[in-house]
């Protein structure tokens, strides 16, 4: 085969795999708190990659950093090859027109109506070459399955989900190269969680999207991501252990012989439990008898 | 640094109609009534608690001097201030501060709008260019009530009460109160929109910080009106190296 179509292929190959967002070595601490230590890694184009572990390791401000919202104290956050910390106002604010995040409570602007809400990125970047803002808003809020009826309407009048999908529709508005889910599922029924899952598939499928999606609903992480991530609170660890427990594809997480991802994948409290049970026992002895399953049979019997 | 960062933000970019029109009726347009309704009173009530010491050494007609100088340099200017902190400053503080909470501010940034750009200097701008109108029509109200006051009830001769206060108060008595007024226009802004924008986690935190906003606004009025009143005598007494005599 001729030199130059290989060369074409590798370059197209790499360019396949590149990652978009990388972070390398990245720690962030408040005072002497250490939220997260030497987080290094590689999310490629067009990957969805959900991001797993309790409430607390730091999985929120580690997307917050993504974005620039907080800024790690060090280590380096390289998009599209781009050091985020070494840009400019400007050149960051251009670079926000290709992230799109959707916030844990949809984070509207209560002030604006649904309609405003949805075309707020276009008043701050101008609507794109060709494009008609009040199609692109339409066609936005029927992605995301809601009615044309909401558009007048004020974020505090929609359900929680519908909230949820407005951000939705918000983010995709500037079709970003990057999304960011924090927390999607979080405080749903469990038909409004399947409805953002698919919302979030249907998304991928549509646009050529990279995703992350920051979550602790391990049935949305399994559905909808191609690489699961588990982050441990830095706390927690021993000395000289690695922040990430598991990073692979979600068919192996039950073939992870790490206790902890066990536990968490299967939502059992562990030694956490007797840990509870420790610290309540310090604070208040007497409360402890109330708990223990063993007094408890006594006092029964009594 | 909180208002170095907003002015520079002033400088490097004009706001957006949409932000600024909404506040500037927000905070000049619907503060107009109570700012009215409080100056009218004020007036009067000057004019109830000088008139029988005015009248004791026989200078009753002085009244109206009294009364609009008191207006014009001091009560106008605090009092529109302090109800432009009450009414605005507390609810610009709660609105910021509920941003924050609800992570409004994170979702400005991460669509590349400038938190500071965008909301508070609309707001800035509302207070100080507004607060010379609130300031006007507070001095304006305040001498109507003490005109009315003084001369319909209490029978203060109309000719020698406008006579008066015409001769004792002047354009830099008015200059005074405007000048004055802008600073704490700007104050309430900057002080109102700073506790927003540091408010603590959960409803608490934004009560604290509606609260705190209005107090430590109120505060600083009081405590920047002694300083620009010592700098205004200053510049006038080096102007016209002689102080305003009302006997």
């Amino acid at each position: 085969m001729d030199e130059s179509i290989l060369t074409q292929m590798a370059t197209a190959s790499s360019g396949a795999t590149r990652p978009i967002i990388e972070t390398r070595g990245m720690c962030l601490q408040f005072g002497r708190q250490v939220i997260l230590k030497d987080i290094s890694l590689k999310i490629n184009k067009g990957e969805t990659v959900a991001i797993i572990g309790e409430s607390g390791c730091g999985k929120t401000m580690f997307l917050k950093a993504l974005v620039g919202l907080l800024s790690p104290t060090s280590g380096s956050i390289l998009f599209d090859g781009q050091d985020i910390q070494q840009l400019d106002d400007k050149d960051m604010t251009d670079l926000r027109k290709r992230f799109g995040f959707v916030f844990q409570n949809a984070a509207l602007f209560d002030s604006m109506s649904i309609s405003q809400n949805i075309a707020f990125p276009l008043r701050q970047h101008g609507v794109p070459k060709g494009k008609n803002a009040k199609d692109l808003i339409s066609d936005r809020l029927a992605e995301v399955g809601l009615p044309s009826n909401v558009l007048p309407k004020r974020p505090s009048q929609l359900s929680g989900g519908m909230r949820k999908r407005v951000g939705l529709a918000r983010a995709l508005i500037l079709e970003p190269d990057l999304l960011l889910y924090d927390e999607p599922t979080t405080g749903l029924d469990p038909i409004m969680s399947d409805v953002i899952n698919e919302l979030m598939i249907r998304t991928r499928v549509r646009y050529p999207v990279t995703s992350v999606i920051v979550t602790h609903d391990m049935h949305s992480a399994k559905k909808v991501a191609d690489r699961i991530i588990m982050l441990y609170p830095f706390s927690r660890l021993k000395h000289g252990e690695p922040q990430i427990l598991f990073d692979g594809p979600p068919a192996e997480l039950e073939r992870t012989r790490d206790r902890r991802v066990k536990q968490f994948v299967h939502g059992e409290a562990g030694e956490r439990l007797m840990e509870m049970l420790a610290s309540k026992s310090n604070s208040h002895p007497d409360t402890l008898n109330l708990v223990d399953p063993s007094h408890r049979n006594g006092i029964d019997e009594e | 640094m909180f208002a170095f960062q907003m002015f520079g933000w002033m400088a490097r970019a004009r706001p957006k109609r949409e932000t600024l029109m909404p506040n500037f009726y927000a905070i000049g347009v619907m503060s107009l009534p109570v700012v009215a309704l409080t100056g009218t009173f004020i007036g009067m009530v000057l004019a109830i608690q000088s008139y029988h010491q005015f009248k004791n050494i026989g200078l009753e007609t002085r009244l109206g001097a009294v009364i609009n100088m008191s207006l014009v340099r001091e009560l106008g200017p605090v009092l529109a201030a302090t109800m432009l902190a009450g009414r605005v400053g507390s609810a610009m503080a709660a609105v910021i501060g509920t941003m924050r909470v609800t992570e409004q501010i994170d979702a400005l940034i991460s669509m590349g709008a400038n938190p500071i750009h965008y909301l508070v200097v609309p707001r800035f701008l509302a207070c100080v260019l507004l607060i010379p109108a609130l300031t006007v029509m507070a001095d304006f109200m305040g001498i109507v009530g003490g005109y009315f006051y003084s001369v319909i009830v209490l029978g203060i001769d109309h000719a020698q009460y406008l006579r008066n206060s015409r001769e004792f108060v002047g354009g830099f008595d008015l200059f005074t109160g405007v000048f004055k007024s802008v600073f704490f226009g700007a104050t309430i802004a900057i002080v109102s929109c700073y506790r927003g924008f540091h408010c603590q986690p959960g409803a608490e935190g934004v009560g604290r910080a509606a609260t705190a906003a209005f107090v430590q606004s109120f505060v600083m009025i009081l405590a920047l009106d002694i300083v620009l009143n010592i700098f205004l005598d200053a510049v006038y007494f080096s102007l016209w190296q002689t102080g305003a005599k009302l006997f």
